[in-house]
């Protein structure tokens, strides 16, 4: 990826005022996870006080959690002190034309229809054609800065913006939340900051590839998004390109505010290295994401697409606390080969007359597990809360798993709460309906498998979604055999 | 255009069919009745290549090429169509769009582009006329949640746009009420052209007073062992199969 030094060298170059010594010089922190190693981090991004101390305390209290094994996944024992926990980006491009590009990378990228400008981008080629896409971008930082929106890279934010990030950082998923919660917060490295103002509805859709500055995000991504009141937004993450990275583990965090009326639409697409055939390599992904409704008639909406990596474990979850508030997860789960998939929600009902909908499809093929887990909980006060569950699964073969975990805690007896589950095959019947209309049985899984996936990739940006759909039959090649 | 010689067929260890002999030309229309279990849809099925059928003898010419060692979906980007008996649903895949697929598959086969969405749809709207559907039926996703005959109507529908060789209809007529009989024989009528071949397979006479073939064939026991014209269809809704097992009986 091509990538920005200019914030670092800026925070690296100015003089450090925390009395903190280490070897700044250095690129990459030492081998290893202590009190030094989060200072270091911190130096590195000549943080003020207050941040250094709210890792350092996410620290301590990760030191004193146990990894989570609850989840249906299975894996090596992470080493953590067997990590680096702090590289800076690279400025030099690893390759000199796209002709030096892994085939098998290249060959995906006109699959999905990439621009030629796009893989070199993301391939991290050298060439004057980029430059345009810089010039894209500096057009709608203006458009977004004359709006009063702000999006930039987390370490901006909190240089340029410190009240807002003192204000919401961790107020969605505290340190405290969990194991790998607790990790990012101490070690986190950089990330996206977005804020719409007050009644102010975000003219584009807001993608990560379109915020200036945006360093190699790293292993431990950082987001806060607040929708103020009235306010609307529609957040792009990830790309459905093949991202190979050679940190395997990833522990992300997502935090959204959405104030009185406001709307927030969060989509992702995922498709991090999901190992090869056997197994082997491929990025363990471990997210925290989470969304707060604070006001009346506050919206979150999440729709993820999850084709890569080894390990799936996220639950985007909402906490509906304002009166009339919604939430909303429509998800896709794509496994295959040796991957592992656990993922779902949290829908915390706290306010009356609240209403979410969970709309989860997963899709095994190969030897993967696919697990879905849920959490619905109506509180004692949240009256009238409503909740619509919709788990199928899909398998392709008959060496796969899919598993269904719903929890459901009803605290109030005017709560109505509904739950669907459905178990299905791709049919012989349909393949072959398919073959005689001339559609070959690959086309045909694509077809079916695509039609399952419908409600969830109506939720996408339409350009998303076209991408979406060609990343499923990326996924699923090779699942028939 | 199709030459069946001696074709034997079992499925799941069972033999259904056992040494079926049948000659189609260009044009031509072959009714297939017969008792239930006597093969008929084994027959269909056969053709089509569904996998669980398993050939054990017998070879089958296409156009003058085999047919048996054809995938189904060279089969059908050959110009061969099943109507099914009973249509398969696809949730989620618009009928609009699984159509545009196949036809653009088909089209792929012989070289041709792909059609656009305009012409498509212009073509699409033609089609529909000949088997009175609804456009809203094009948006809804293939055969779910559609009634008997409009899955029946589908599939003429499909029939019309793919534009096949040869056109085999698997008890095409069965649960249909009278209406939609009619419906649904208008639309094959409309596609005899001289040179469209069908294979109608039916249990009732009714039929063939829509759709009047050339030829009437009865299977039993996994072979037809008795040809006529359409004189035939009404002499064994009159008198049933009792007297052709007797000749068979006889026969053997």
């Amino acid at each position: 990826m091509s990538e920005d030094l200019k914030i670092l060298d800026e925070v690296t170059n100015s003089e450090y005022k925390y009395g903190f010594v280490s070897n700044i010089e250095s690129d990459n922190a030492p081998k290893g996870l202590d009190e030094s190693t989060v200072r270091f981090i911190s130096a590195k991004k000549n943080e003020p006080e207050w941040l250094l101390e709210w890792r350092l305390k996410a620290f301590r209290h990760w030191l004193t959690l146990e990894e989570p094994t609850w989840a249906n996944v299975h894996y090596p024992k992470i080493d953590f002190q067997d990590i680096i926990y702090y590289s800076a980006p690279k400025k030099k491009p690893s390759l000199n034309s796209l002709d030096e590009l892994d085939p098998e990378i290249k060959a995906t990228f006109d699959k999905l229809g990439i621009s030629l400008i796009e893989q070199q981008r993301l391939a991290g080629v050298a060439v004057d054609a980029v430059i345009d896409s810089v010039s894209v971008k500096t057009t709608f930082r203006e458009t977004l800065g004359e709006l009063g929106i702000i999006f930039c890279s987390f370490s901006e934010a909190v240089h340029d913006h410190p009240d807002l990030i003192k204000r919401y950082l961790g107020s969605v998923v505290p340190h405290t939340d969990n194991f790998y919660a607790a990790l990012n917060s101490a070690v986190f490295s950089d990330g996206s900051f977005c804020y719409i103002p007050k009644g102010v509805r975000c003219p584009m859709e807001l993608s990560t590839y379109f915020r200036i500055n945006s360093a190699g995000t790293g292993q431990f991504e950082r987001t806060l998004i607040i929708a103020e009141e009235g306010s609307f937004v529609s957040y792009l993450e990830g790309c459905t390109a093949p991202m190979r990275d050679e940190n395997q583990l990833h522990a992300a965090i997502v935090e959204i505010v959405s104030h009185t009326d406001a709307t927030v639409k969060y989509s992702t697409v995922q498709n991090w290295y999901p190992g090869d055939k056997n197994g082997k390599g491929g990025i363990y992904n471990f997210v925290t994401k989470r969304g707060i409704c604070m006001g009346d008639r506050a919206k979150i909406s999440w729709t993820q697409v999850e084709t890569g990596s080894a390990i799936t474990w996220k639950y985007p979850s909402v906490i509906l606390k304002g009166d009339y508030s919604v939430g909303e997860f429509y998800s896709v789960a794509v496994t295959n080969n040796m991957q592992q998939a656990d993922t779902g929600t949290k829908m915390i009902h706290l306010g009356k007359k609240t209403k979410s909908i969970i709309i989860s499809k997963g899709i095994s093929c190969g030897k993967s597990q696919n697990s879905y887990r849920g959490l619905v909980r109506i509180a004692k006060k949240a009256e009238h809360a409503r909740n619509f569950s919709q788990c199928d699964s899909l398998l392709i073969g008959d060496k796969c798993g899919a598993h269904t975990f719903p929890y459901i805690e009803v605290g109030n007896k005017t709560a109505k709460v509904e739950h669907e589950a459905t178990t299905s095959k791709v049919g012989e019947d349909q393949i072959f309906y398919c073959n005689q209309r001339g559609i070959s049985t690959e086309d045909a899984v694509n077809l079916i498998v695509n039609g399952y996936c419908k409600e969830v990739f109506n939720q996408l940006p339409m350009e998303f979604a076209v991408e979406a759909q060609k990343l499923l039959a990326i996924s699923l090649e090779g699942s028939v055999g | 255009m199709l030459r069946i010689k001696n074709l034997q067929a079992s499925v799941e260890g069972k033999k259904i069919l056992n040494g079926l002999n049948l000659e189609v030309k260009p044009g031509e229309v072959h009714a297939i009745m017969g008792p239930n279990g006597s093969g008929k849809s084994t027959l269909a099925s056969v053709l089509a290549g569904r996998e669980e059928y398993e050939v054990e003898g017998g070879t089958v010419q296409f156009l003058g090429n085999d047919l048996l060692d054809m995938s189904p979906e060279d089969r059908a980007r050959a110009g061969v169509f099943l109507a099914f008996q009973y249509p398969v649903e696809i949730p989620g895949v618009s009928n609009a769009n699984f159509l545009k697929t196949a036809v653009n598959e088909v089209r792929k086969s012989r070289n041709l582009a792909p059609m656009d969405s305009k012409e498509f749809l212009q073509i699409m709207k033609e089609k529909m006329k000949l088997v009175e559907m609804d456009k809203a039926m094009t948006q809804r996703s293939v055969n779910e949640g559609f009634s008997g005959g409009e899955k029946k109507r589908n599939e003429i529908f499909q029939m019309a746009m793919l534009e096949p060789t040869l056109a085999i209809l698997d008890e095409t007529d069965s649960g249909l009420d009278i209406d939609a009989l009619r419906i649904v024989s208008n639309g094959v009528n409309a596609l005899r052209d001289g040179n469209r071949s069908f294979i109608v397979i039916t249990h009732y006479q009714r039929l063939l007073d829509y759709i009047v073939p050339d030829f009437v064939h009865v299977l039993y026991k996994g072979r037809i062992v008795k040809s006529g014209t359409k004189e035939l269809a009404l002499e064994l809704e009159e008198k049933g199969y009792d007297w052709i097992k007797e000749e068979v009986a006889v026969g053997a």
